[in-house]
């Protein structure tokens, strides 16, 4: 047998950089995209910036939230309308607006571990094109029917149609363990930590102002692609004022408050609306990018993904994150305060505030984190500071890819750093990151 | 964009509208010449071995008298360099008449001169320039697409005269004609190696596109360059021709220091500069306001200008012996109605490409202009129908070009080997009627 190569010494994944669509409020400039125009139209974007046309790459994981039957490999069909060399593998991952994140510490570890090179997750989501199934009864009529092999058997399984069947059945947007919306779910988190319509608003006025900005300095020049003739994502609104956003009626927490438990705050205006987009991000060896003389922006230097149970043991849906990110800081010796630059996801500008409230809440700490104390306190001059969700809007999926590559580039703009990321998702879950120049 | 209503289309050939001529342009695997190549002289015709020798290495059958009845010839070449007197002039006639008779449907007449300025005498000099006239007469009674070309060869330019008499002789310069280029020694010894590295500014569309893909047919990376907000059909472009984008207003204050960074960065540095990206803003002289005057000066002449510079001046930014193509134009040269501002930019372009030539042969590198005449893109099909056809028609070879012969001259002015030619402006309009 001829000799071995020694086991390859773990290495950090490079985050090279990313690219993605403008994103766009659903049924607007994208609503006859499907997902997976809108994950080829990322990667080829991203493909084009990074001189990839016919390269051979170790793997593209991507997924969507929202998903066709037809959809069953959408990372790999986008794939082979791109100018990627068609030999390259791709897989695709589901954990609901973790999406593209999850995907990229999958392609992170690969490279990591040595089994790849390079690779890009990515992830699209359209809320235009969204799937509208058939109901469930006339699914398993049709379905008996499709097995019946006689005419006595399939007049027999056509007689179990019922005029009420017809009618299509479109996607939910509820938990399916709970059958609340993700916004209900939202509002009993942000009265836990009483967290005001105020400062709700401030947050999703401060996204606004701060993309704005970052639009206007080119920060995104290198960052997007536009699609189908838009520029800029159409959700960002740069002469909103808290006035504006102060006079929108409440939207979720409605039935909280008709029960007399707190009142409704969360409007249109600080929560995120349905909007179609795709985002990419090139992860590589170091190697592989001084090859092709790339930048490295920032490297992925470690991930956590938690889940809490939000359907019996009274956990707030999109609050997994803050459980990840203080088994995270622990692992890697990190505090709070230790990091330039914090990211993270708006899903509800409630959300995010709930979610340092809860690290600043000594007791919430102690009681359900298992901390001695606090766990500390993210200073808002390092928060989203190009804006984030409520400006940008919420393709499910394409928001992890968004935020790594922002994050990579705010790190190699400052020329150093430490960056947190924290993504809620659905389902209970949330993962978190750092990304370290 | 339609260039068949009128042109190549059965019913109007019938209806009596003449007909164009079909240019035979760029191939894979084609031969240079249609038919064999028959080279004539004038006086001592020192510039023929050379030639030959050229010429035969690039495949080409080489005659030295006519052929029998019913071959036609692919290109004739004269060399009348060394004419020093009208009787030399007066000699050519006799074997060209009947060679240019015989040349085939998009045949080259290739005439070989001597730059006036260095020809010995007052005779000599009169002799020389008199060529320029013949030539461009000449080009104006072809028939079948062939072209008519002067290459006024300078003292010593030896190895030089190469790539500029291929060019000029291939199906790549189907739009050329009627057209006089300088050629001197080149700057250095003259590089054998394809592009490595080029960027295009403007690459999104229309000619910048069709330069990218030439560039890289010629196995160069293309950095193509546009505003961030063509991404989309600069991303289409950069991926189908293997090069790479990169978001870039050329107007932007930091635009200079952006592309030389990138360029020094990802490719240590540009072999060749294309600056393409332009923009027209028409109107009559006194209705143009004062935005609309300054943004076209901007974008198609100060731009060109700043990121020249800021790449002299940036450590790495240029490969050894860079060369710089400037798109102008035949409207900056001639002039035309309700464009002031553009013509000042494209003719601001010659002007510098001139003053400039000097300072950059001396580091090794060139820049040069090209100008094209009426091309079929999507600026030119906004014009009205009249109009459009009125141009397309005032032409020798009576029809509009193409991005992709405004793409060849490029190609070939950025040739590693195409050093000879500095500071001049190659016009691309099929000998258009108007202009210098």
């Amino acid at each position: 047998m001829p000799d071995r190569p020694a086991p390859r010494p773990v290495r950090r994944a490079a985050i090279v950089g990313g690219n993605r669509t403008p994103f766009v409020r659903a049924g607007r400039a994208y609503a006859r995209a499907s997902a997976q125009d809108l994950m080829t139209a990322a990667l080829d974007g991203l493909v084009a910036r990074y001189g990839l046309a016919g390269e051979r790459l170790g793997e593209v994981v991507g997924g969507a939230v929202l998903r066709h039957s037809r959809d069953l490999n959408i990372t790999r069909e986008a794939l082979l309308s791109t100018a990627l060399d068609p030999a390259t593998p791709a897989h695709d991952v589901s954990q609901a607006c973790a999406t593209s994140l999850q995907a990229a510490v999958t392609v992170a570890n690969k490279i990591a571990l040595g089994q790849v090179e390079a690779g890009i997750a990515a992830g699209a989501d359209s809320a235009s094109d969204a799937p509208i199934a058939v109901d469930e009864g006339l699914r398993r009529v049709l379905l008996e029917l499709s097995r019946a092999r006689t005419p006595a058997a399939k007049l027999k399984a056509l007689a179990g149609l019922r005029p009420g069947q017809l009618r299509p059945a479109p996607p939910r947007n509820a938990e399916p363990r709970t059958g609340l919306s993700m916004g209900e779910h939202a509002a009993r988190t942000a009265l836990e930590h009483r967290v005001g319509r105020e400062e709700q608003d401030a947050l999703a006025l401060a996204s606004h102002r701060h993309l704005a900005a970052a639009y206007e300095r080119g920060f995104f020049d290198d960052l997007l692609t536009p699609y189908l003739g838009v520029r800029r994502d159409d959700v960002l609104r740069p002469d909103t004022t808290a006035e504006k956003l102060a006079q929108l009626r409440p939207v979720f927490g409605r039935r909280l408050e008709e029960a007399g438990e707190g009142a409704a705050t969360m409007t249109a205006g600080n929560s995120t609306p349905l909007s179609d987009g795709a985002a990419a991000v090139l992860l590589a060896s170091d190697e592989w990018a001084a090859e092709r003389r790339l930048d490295v922006l920032a490297h992925l230097v470690d991930a956590e993904t938690a889940a809490v149970d939000h359907a019996r043991g009274g956990e707030g849906l999109l609050t997994a994150p803050v459980h990840a990110v203080p088994r995270l800081l622990r692992r890697n010796g990190l505090r709070l305060e230790d990091f330039d630059v914090v990211e993270v996801h708006e899903a509800f500008a409630s959300t995010v505030l709930a979610t340092l409230a809860a690290w600043e809440d000594a007791e919430f700490c102690r009681d359900r984190l298992g901390l001695d104390g606090p766990l500390g306190t993210v200073d808002r001059a390092r928060l989203n500071v190009t804006g984030s969700s409520l400006a940008t809007g919420h393709p499910f999926a394409a928001t992890g890819a968004r935020i790594l590559a922002t994050t990579a580039k705010l790190l190699a703009e400052r020329g150093g750093g430490l960056a947190l990321i924290s993504v809620c998702a659905a389902g209970g879950q949330g993962v978190a990151a750092v990304v370290e120049r | 964009m339609d260039a068949s209503v009128l042109l190549q289309n059965p019913i109007a050939a019938r209806a009596g509208v003449p007909q164009p001529p079909a240019l035979r342009r760029w191939e894979p695997g084609q031969e240079l010449l249609t038919g064999p190549a028959l080279l004539l002289g004038t006086g001592a015709a020192p510039l023929l071995p050379a030639v030959r020798g050229w010429l035969r290495a690039a495949g080409a059958a080489v005659l030295e008298e006519l052929p029998g009845e019913g071959e036609r010839l692919g290109t004739v070449v004269v060399d009348a360099s060394a004419a020093r007197t009208v009787d030399d002039l007066a000699a050519l006639r006799a074997p060209l008449a009947p060679a240019f008779r015989r040349l085939a449907r998009g045949g080259r007449v290739l005439l070989l001169g001597t730059p006036p300025a260095q020809a010995p005498g007052v005779e000599a000099a009169a002799v020389q320039q008199g060529l320029e006239g013949f030539s461009r007469s000449l080009g104006k009674e072809t028939r079948g697409g062939a072209t008519v070309n002067l290459l006024r060869v300078a003292e010593g330019t030896g190895d030089a005269l190469r790539a500029p008499l291929l060019f000029l002789a291939s199906a790549r310069a189907a739009y050329v004609s009627g057209q006089v280029l300088d050629v001197a020694p080149a700057p250095g010894p003259v590089a054998d190696r394809p592009v490595r590295t080029a960027v295009v500014t403007g690459a999104a569309q229309g000619i910048g596109a069709a330069t990218a893909e030439v560039l890289a047919r010629g196995g160069a990376h293309v950095v193509c360059a546009d505003l961030a907000a063509s991404g989309e059909a600069l991303a289409a472009v950069a991926n189908r021709v293997g090069g790479s984008t990169l978001h870039l207003d050329v107007t932007a204050d930091d635009a200079p220091r952006v592309l030389a960074e990138h360029l020094a960065r990802r490719f240590g540095g540009a072999d060749v500069v294309v600056h393409n990206a332009g923009v027209t803003r028409d109107r009559s002289f006194v209705n143009l306001d004062d935005r609309a005057w300054r943004q076209v000066l901007d974008v198609n002449l100060r731009a060109p200008l700043r990121l020249t510079d800021g790449l002299l001046a940036a450590d790495g930014a240029l490969a050894p012996g860079a060369r710089f193509v400037c798109l102008s134009s035949v409207n900056g040269l001639a002039g035309a109605r309700g464009q002031t501002n553009y013509a000042a930019s494209k003719a601001g372009l010659v002007g510098f490409v001139r003053a400039q030539a000097g300072p950059l042969a001396a580091r090794g590198f060139a820049v040069n202009a090209v100008a094209p005449g009426f091309v079929e893109t999507a600026m030119t099909a906004a014009m009205p129908f009249v109009a459009r056809e009125v141009a397309r028609r005032a032409s020798s070879l009576q029809q509009g070009g193409l991005p992709v012969d405004v793409a060849e001259a490029v190609a070939f002015l950025a040739q590693p080997d195409a050093g000879g030619v500095n500071g001049q402006v190659l016009r691309v309009c099929g000998q258009n009627l108007v202009g210098a």
